[in-house]
């Protein structure tokens, strides 16, 4: 292999597994490191500047970081990284000082923004410390989009959303609230310079079942339902309601209605209960809810009495593959299964939809009405149109729509100053060594063995009464402080000058688990074999020095490293030291 | 010393022994030793092959004297016995244990102020009377414990950080221990421990005295270009007389035998040390070859490691002595005091 070259940005980023994994790459070691001194405003503003809602994150986010942990391949459960960004939120103080300045003299550029969702109000706080002027269209009264109408307040309070919306909205914005673009172009003939679509995938699937027409009334869509329960349209609902669905949807679904009068509620899903696109998290807090869910049930029927909903039939089906390695759902031959419900939440998918925006503009879109984007600028195949958030690629998250948002700002910067939209800035990076003595570090690396901890919750006998009691409690500061410090700082990074090495040894004898080796070179997949311990995932790289003086080369496995420092303290020539590195990724305004 | 330890986790894939422990369960406190010190990876190679060997860590006896190297049986297999004894007297005490149970395994650590000064005429006793042990020196050519003065394996010639210059020619203790009657002896590299794991698992399977002169540089005092027990001397005048293989008397020897190429020793409890040759058709049985060549590339300034010399035919100290089968601990009233007639029978025989 070749000598690893450690100044590119992306190698020693990769190692830092959680932000690595974020769309929005926060930097979650450092602000872990900040909720452990208690510097609860420092750690929120990282999160804010790189991920805009850290409360609401903080709280509903899909935590891509977590499967990611490091803590998780050595250890059983990853670190609570999401619920530590709540912490930072929960104890923050007054964070106004610490926000951009806005200039009063304006840049001369307009841009419009449609729909006030977490796509399109990162992209106004990246411009508006610019000079922006930025004019927010959106057909709700009220700010937030799919975080407002989607997500059940008994998981976002929604004093938290409004702080949160509130920090973006107060730095300048022109809003035009409960004012629904109905024509794209009328909306270019206003003459902005940019205008930007984030309005989401607002259309819920429904299931045109035999008996669908008659039992109409008691047939709702997952996502309409639940935008209705949180404009407070609708209070109540049946007694025993059916969700169908496997995904975070259906989840908050049947939450939300075990809280409005379901007494029996059921997820009935057609797959198997392991392929339930939901989120663990979200499925177990679902569960302790008092929720069966049936797996392998493929809806059939809406059964009805004297024309209003009773019932609906489904077919049991298994999990069969075939021989292109494709799964199948194969009817298992049993008697149907009749389900009693008075309500059925329709939560099986939902799709993009911009019915307004004409189609002789130059915005060309793909079959499923998608936007044609340029998967880097998230510019449309019109120069000044741009899309993100679920409205660019179809359903998927906050934290994607927010990173969305920083690209497009990025791009939207870009064409209005006449450069480049290709050349794209690079991130902003540092490497500094953490060495104070020659056994101390600047950060603490006696991490802690003890498992994960649990976020308590609150009472279920008083939650399940009140839609708007906000379930989980958030760690408290001692516990907060424990979980932190599960936390390996995997971004203070080991780094090796191979000249200063002299081979003794006693890196390896020290690395608890068995990470560096001196071996003759070979290639890559030689090397993973050969070293002290296999290295057995190729999503994790190995770390190779230059030929040293015996003619070996020190290959590291970047794989299972606890960042622990032993390497660099048993080091006599320094030749490993323990380094920073800060990533964070280019932004319109920092 | 670090401030913090080991931490406890491991890699999740680390190889379980016949016993199901892995090599994090032969180690034991965390070093205290400086940072580069070569003693660590001793301590390192020792826990690589218990652990590989799959012996039991209660089965173990551990025995130094004094100085960096003694203290280095603190830093691995904890769940072994171990004496931590007086300044050069670690023979005399290893010697006691071993009469008394000669059914664990020995393994006497020293150092060369330990062995090579203050306890030489020990070391001289210990290995003529074949004592069945493995006895290792971490040899650093310096008194590391006093602060770094020229010890009696320094070569002549050599410096240390303080520039003292050696005036004296060293005592070479492999060629001691051959001329004193060890049955297997060997020298290697704390740095090299694909030679030092098969030499350590040989040595503690030979049945016999066996000596291993381990080079261990002192990173702290003992390790300038002019050090003869540096690292980079040892690194660039290190020849390896032939390379070793130490395969376990449990073990299906898989990988075929080239008589060309390669040696077999086959060891009293059948396992097998393998040497490959490398160049030279270097014999381990012959006890002067075994002395004529670590002369020889001592004058060229080179340090000949490996299996240098090996008898499997002498006797150990329990044999010549014919001493009692078992164990002090496990003789029954019976066994020590058999009653009148076995009295009456030896009685009888002189008469």
């Amino acid at each position: 292999m070749k000598p690893t070259d450690i100044n590119d940005p992306s190698y020693f980023h990769k190692v830092v597994d959680c932000q690595w994994a974020c769309p929005a790459h926060t930097p979650v070691p450092e602000y872990i490191r900040l909720i452990a001194q208690k510097r609860y405003t420092d750690a929120y503003m990282i999160n804010w500047y790189s991920n805009v809602f850290p409360g609401i994150l903080g709280r509903t986010c899909d935590r891509p970081c977590e499967p990611a942990c490091r803590r998780g391949r050595i250890d059983e459960q990853p670190v609570a990284i999401c619920r530590l960004k709540r912490v930072a939120a929960d104890y923050k103080s007054d964070i106004s000082k610490y926000l951009p300045s806005i200039p009063k003299k304006k840049n001369g550029k307009h841009i419009a923004l449609i729909g006030a969702g977490p796509a399109a109000l990162t992209v106004a706080r990246d411009l508006l410390p610019l000079g922006y002027e930025i004019t927010l269209f959106e057909k709700d009264g009220v700010a937030g989009g799919a975080m407002r109408t989607q997500i059940p307040r008994f998981r976002l309070p929604v004093e938290v959303l409004e702080e949160e919306l509130n920090y973006v909205i107060d730095l300048g914005i022109n809003c035009r609230f409960g004012e629904e673009i109905t024509s794209m172009r009328d909306l270019l003939a206003e003459g902005f310079d940019a205008i930007f679509v984030g309005t989401g995938a607002p259309l819920g699937k429904h299931l045109d079942l035999p008996g669908f027409e008659e039992a109409r009334d008691n047939i709702h869509t997952g996502i309409e339902w639940l935008a209705s329960v949180a404009f407070e349209h609708v209070s109540s609902i049946g007694k025993k309601v059916l969700v169908l669905g496997g995904g975070n949807t259906a989840m908050d679904c049947c939450r939300t209605a075990r809280r409005l009068g379901g007494d029996e509620v059921t997820v009935v899903v057609r797959s198997g209960f392991d392929e339930m696109k939901a989120s663990a998290w979200e499925i177990e807090d679902a569960m302790n809810e008092d929720i069966p869910i049936l797996n392998f049930h493929a809806p059939k029927r809406y059964i009805c009495e004297d024309g209003k909903l009773v019932a609906m039939e489904f077919e049991k089906v298994r999990k069969e593959t075939d021989k292109n390695g494709r799964r199948l759902l194969i009817p298992t031959g049993e008697d149907p299964v009749i389900l009693p419900c008075d309500d059925v939440l329709c939560a099986i998918g939902q799709e993009n939809s911009v019915p307004w925006i004409e189609r002789d503009l130059g915005i060309e879109f793909d079959q499923w009405e998608l936007p044609i984007l340029n998967k880097l600028t998230f510019q449309t195949t019109h120069e000044r149109v741009f899309f993100g958030g679920d409205a660019a690629f179809g359903p998927d998250n906050i934290i994607s729509a927010v990173a969305h948002g920083h690209d497009v700002a990025v791009s939207i910067h870009l064409i209005c100053t006449e450069q480049d939209i290709n050349d794209r800035p690079d991130p902003i990076t540092s490497l500094a060594s953490q060495k104070m003595g020659i056994h101390q570090w600047s950060y603490d690396n006696d991490i802690s063995n003890d498992v994960r901890y649990i976020v308590p919750h609150a009472e279920k006998t008083k939650t399940l009464h009140d839609v708007n009691m906000e379930v989980e409690l958030g760690f408290d500061e001692a516990l907060a402080l424990k979980e932190t410090q599960r936390c390996l700082n995997c971004d203070v990074q080991t780094v090796f000058t191979d000249q200063l090495c002299i081979e003794c040894d006693a890196c390896v004898d020290v690395c608890p688990t068995d990470c560096i080796t001196f071996t003759a070179n070979g290639e890559e997949s030689d090397l993973r074999s050969s070293l002290m311990a296999p290295a057995e995932n190729p999503d994790q790289d190995i770390y190779v020095s230059g030929l040293l003086k015996t003619g070996r080369v020190m290959a590291k496995n970047e794989d299972l490293c606890l960042h622990c420092g032993l390497c660099a303290e048993r080091c006599p020539t320094n030749a490993w030291d323990m380094r920073k590195y800060l990533f964070d990724t280019a932004k319109a305004s920092a | 010393m670090s401030y913090i330890g080991k931490p406890k986790f491991q890699h999740p894939q680390l190889e379980t022994n016949e016993l199901g422990l892995t090599r994090r369960d032969y180690e034991g406190a965390f070093t205290t030793l400086c940072a580069g010190c070569g003693h660590d990876s001793i301590s390192a190679a020792i826990i690589q092959a218990t652990a590989e060997m799959s012996l039991p860590p209660h089965r173990v006896a551990k025995i130094s004297g004094i100085g960096c190297s003694s203290k280095i049986p603190a830093y691995f297999l904890s769940k072994s016995h171990s004496f931590n004894s007086v300044h050069g007297r670690m023979p005399s005490v290893a010697t006691g244990a071993n009469l008394a149970n000669k059914e664990l395994h020995y393994l006497g650590i020293s150092g060369d102020g330990d062995s090579a000064s203050i306890g030489l005429g020990q070391f001289c006793h210990i290995v003529r009377r074949r004592i069945n042990m493995l006895y290792i020196i971490a040899n650093n050519g310096t008194y590391g414990l006093t602060k770094g003065q020229l010890s009696a394996t320094a070569d002549l010639g050599s410096k240390t950080k303080f520039g003292e210059e050696s005036l004296f020619d060293n005592i070479d203790m492999a060629t001691l221990a051959i001329e004193l009657g060890a049955s297997f002896v060997a020298r290697s590299f704390s740095g090299d421990k694909k030679q030092l794991i098969p030499l350590i698992q040989a040595g503690l399977t030979h049945k016999g005295f066996a000596f291993i002169d381990i080079v261990s540089p002192c990173v702290t005092f003992n390790n300038t270009d002019a050090s003869a027990q540096g690292y980079k001397n040892t690194w660039e005048n290190y020849v390896a007389l032939s390379e070793i293989d130490f395969v376990p008397m449990r073990e299906e020897i898989t990988t075929s035998y080239d008589a060309g190429k390669e040696k077999e020793i086959t060891l009293h409890d059948g396992s097998v040390i393998r040497l490959h040759k490398t160049g030279m058709n270097y014999d381990p049985y012959d006890k002067e070859n075994a002395l004529h060549h670590i002369n020889q590339y001592k004058k060229q300034g080179k340090i000949a490691t490996g299996l240098l010399y090996i008898n499997q035919s002498t006797s150990d100290y329990h044999e010549l002595q014919d001493t009692v089968d078992k164990p002090f601990n496990t003789l029954t009233q019976h066994d020590l005091c058999p009653g009148s007639e076995v009295l009456a029978d030896i009685n009888n025989t002189f008469r």
